[in-house]
C-alpha cells in the first residue's frame, strides 16, 4: 500500500489559487521531500494531508483513510512536525514527551525518543530555558514519541546549526531505516540532496518536477563549465561536456594562454531547482 | 481508556495551572488575600442585614470563580490557541474535548481547595457563618464553575489576539465582580446598574451562595436564581460551539 495518494488536488483561499491539480504518490518506507519556494503551497499541502485543512476537490489518502473525515485512529499512525507551533513552557524536556507519549497506545521509550533528537543532556530543562534550536528538537521527539508509521515534517530542520542538522538527518534516515515512512520540505536544496529518496517542486499549484535527486539532475542534462577570459567569467551549457571540452582547451593550446580557474561541473539541485521555479517569471 | 486519558491530562493541568505563577495568583491567591484585607477591614460591619465578613465570604467565593473559571480559563485557552498549541494536541490521538474537559476540571479543583481555604479562614478568623447544605452548596459551586467556564470558552472566539487576552476578559468580569455585589452592598447603587445585575450571572450565583452561607438555605429556596445561572451556561455554551477555534487566527 502507499503511504499517500492525492489525485487532483486543488485549493484556494478566497480568491487565491494555491493548489490546482496536485498529484502525488509516496511509497511506504521513502523519504520525500516537498521543494518549492515561499508561498508555492507546500504548508497547505501538508495541513490537507494532516487533516487541518479542508480541500476544494481532489482525492487524498494518508494510509488508506480520507484525512479529511479520518479521527483519531488515523492521528495515532502519523506524527507531525508543523511549521511553527509551541508546546507547554512550563514543563521539561522528559516531562513534555511524557504527556504526549500518555497520548498514544503504543508510544515509544521516552529514553529512546531523547537520544534521537539529541536533548538527553537536557532532560530536565524546563522548555522556556531551551534555545530555538532545541525547541525545534522537541518537535522532531513529539512526532516520533507516538512511534507513527508516518512522519510529517514541515521545515524540521529549520534553525539548526550545522551539526544538529547532520544530527537530524541521521536521525531521520534511522526512522527510515525502521519502517517509517517520510515527507518533510525544506528550502536548504542540499538537505533535500543528502536526504530524500525522491524529491518533488511544487510550482504554480502543480508538482512541475519530481524524481530522485540524482534522477533529475541527470535528466537535466546539461554540464556547466566555466572559465576566465581577459577577467572575464565565461559560463557555458552543453549536453555534449567532452566535444566542448576539447575544442576550448584545443583552441587555448593554440592561442598559447591558460583557461583561468577553468570549472566542468554538474549543475547543484539549487540550480535546478532555480530553473524550475523561475522558468516563467 | 478515555477514563485513563482524562486522569492523564488532568494530571498535567494540574501540573501546568500551579507552576503558572500569574494564573495561581489571580485565579488561587487572590480571592483568599482579598478575603482577610476586607474581612479584616469591614467584618464586623452589618451589610444588608448580615455580618460582613460572611457577606464578604460568599462574595470572593463567586469572584474566584468568576476569576478562575471565566477569566483564568480564556486568558488561557487563548495563549494556548495563539501560541499553536491547541493545533498541536489536535494532531494527535487526544480527543480535543478531553484536553478542555481537564482544563475546566482542574478549574474545579482549584475552585474546590480555594473554597475551603476561604472557609477556613472566614469561619476562624472572622467568625463567619458557614454553608447550612455542605451538598447544595456543592451544587452551587459545581454549576456556577459549569456556567463560567462556558462563557469562558465561549468568549475566546472574540479574543482575536494573544495581546489583548487578558485586558478583553478583565475588562468583561471585574466590573461585573462590583455591579453584582460581591465586594459591598449594591442597595446604593444606581437604578440602571440594579437592573443589569438582574441579568448578569454572578448576581445569580452570588444569591445562591449568600443563601446558602446566610441563611442555610438550599438551591430548591432559589429556583429561578438556578435556571437564570444555568441558563448562563447553556448560552456559552452554544456560542462556544460556534466561535470556538483551535487554530491561531493567521495561520
Ligand atoms: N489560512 C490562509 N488564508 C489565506 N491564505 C493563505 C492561508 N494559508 C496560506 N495562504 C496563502 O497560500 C499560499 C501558500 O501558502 P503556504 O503556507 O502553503 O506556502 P508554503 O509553500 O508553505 O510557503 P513557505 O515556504 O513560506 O512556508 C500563500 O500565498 C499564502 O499567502
Ligand atoms: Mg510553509
Amino acid at each position: 500500500m502507499r503511504a499517500i495518494e492525492v489525485r487532483g488536488l486543488h485549493k484556494s483561499y478566497g480568491s487565491r489559487k494555491v493548489l490546482h491539480g496536485l498529484d502525488l504518490k509516496i511509497e511506504s518506507g521513502e523519504i520525500f521531500a516537498l521543494l518549492g519556494p515561499n508561498g508555492a503551497g507546500k504548508t497547505t499541502t501538508i495541513e490537507i494531508l494532516e487533516g487541518y485543512r479542508d480541500r476544494d476537490s481532489g482525492e487524498v489518502q494518508v494510509l488508506g483513510e480520507d484525512p479529511a473525515t479520518a479521527g483519531s485512529e488515523l492521528r495515532a499512525r502519523i506524527g507531525i512536525v508543523l511549521q511553527s507551533s509551541a508546546v507547554y513552557p512550563q514543563l521539561s524536556v522528559v516531562e513534555i514527551l511524557k504527556l504526549f507519549a500518555g497520548y498514544y497506545t503504543s508510544p515509544r521509550d521516552i529514553e529512546q525518543v531523547l537520544a534521537l533528537v539529541g536533548l538527553s543532556d537536557r532532560r530536565n530543562a524546563r522548555v522556556r530555558t531551551l534555545s530555538g534550536g532545541q525547541k525545534r528538537r522537541i518537535d522532531l521527539g513529539l512526532a516520533l514519541v507516538g512511534n507513527p508509521e508516518l512522519i510529517f515534517m514541515d521545515e524540521p530542520t529549520t534553525g539548526f546549526d550545522p551539526e544538529a542538522r547532520h544530527q537530524a538527518w541521521d536521525t531521520i534516515r534511522g526512522l527510515r531505516d525502521l519502517g517509517a515512512t517520510i515527507l518533510l520540505t525544506t528550502h536548504y536544496l542540499e538537505e533535500a540532496h543528502q536526504l530524500s529518496d525522491r524529491l518533488a517542486i511544487l510550482h504554480e499549484g502543480v508538482i512541475a518536477a519530481m524524481g530522485t535527486p540524482e534522477g533529475l539532475l541527470a535528466a537535466s542534462g546539461a554540464v556547466k563549465i566555466t572559465y576566465q577570459r581577459d577577467g572575464e567569467l565565461v559560463v557555458m551549457r552543453t549536453d555534449e561536456p567532452t566535444r566542448v571540452l576539447h575544442e576550448l582547451t584545443t583552441q587555448a593550446l593554440a592561442d598559447g594562454v591558460e583557461l583561468e580557474g577553468l570549472e566542468v561541473r554538474r549543475p547543484s539541485l539549487e540550480e535546478l531547482f532555480l530553473d524550475v521555479v523561475g522558468a516563467d517569471e | 481508556m478515555t477514563g485513563r486519558l482524562f486522569l492523564h491530562e488532568l494530571r498535567a493541568q494540574q501540573r501546568l495551572f500551579w507552576r503558572t505563577w500569574e494564573a495561581t495568583f489571580f485565579t488561587f491567591l487572590l480571592p483568599i488575600i482579598f478575603l482577610a484585607i476586607f474581612g479584616a477591614i469591614y467584618g464586623d460591619a452589618d451589610i444588608d442585614g448580615t455580618r460582613g465578613s460572611t457577606f464578604l465570604l460568599g462574595g470572593m467565593i463567586g469572584f474566584g470563580i468568576a476569576a478562575s473559571a471565566f477569566g483564568g480559563l480564556a486568558i488561557t485557552v487563548v495563549l494556548r490557541r495563539e501560541s499553536g498549541l491547541l493545533k498541536r494536541i489536535r494532531g494527535t490521538p487526544l480527543p480535543p474535548w478531553i484536553h478542555l474537559g481537564a482544563m475546566i476540571g482542574s478549574v474545579l479543583i482549584v475552585t474546590a481547595i480555594s473554597v475551603a481555604v476561604q472557609l477556613v479562614l472566614a469561619h476562624l478568623a472572622f467568625d463567619a457563618d458557614l454553608p447550612g447544605s455542605p451538598w447544595s452548596f456543592a451544587i452551587e459551586l459545581l454549576v456556577g464553575t459549569a456556567a463560567f467556564a462556558a462563557l469562558g470558552l465561549a468568549i475566546t472566539g472574540f479574543v482575536r489576539s494573544a495581546e489583548g487576552s487578558s485586558a478583553i476578559v478583565n475588562a468583561i468580569y471585574l466590573p461585573m465582580t462590583f455591579i453584582s455585589g460581591a465586594w459591598f452592598s449594591t442597595e446604593a447603587m444606581p437604578t440602571f446598574l440594579q437592573a443589569i445585575a438582574e441579568i448578569l450571572p454572578l448576581t445569580h450565583l452570588l444569591r445562591l451562595l449568600r443563601g446558602s452561607i446566610v441563611s442555610g438555605e438550599t438551591v430548591v429556596d432559589h429556583p429561578t436564581n438556578l435556571i437564570a445561572l444555568a441558563a448562563w451556561g447553556v448560552i456559552g455554551l452554544v456560542l462556544a460551539l460556534r466561535a470556538f477555534r483551535w487554530e491561531p487566527r493567521a495561520t
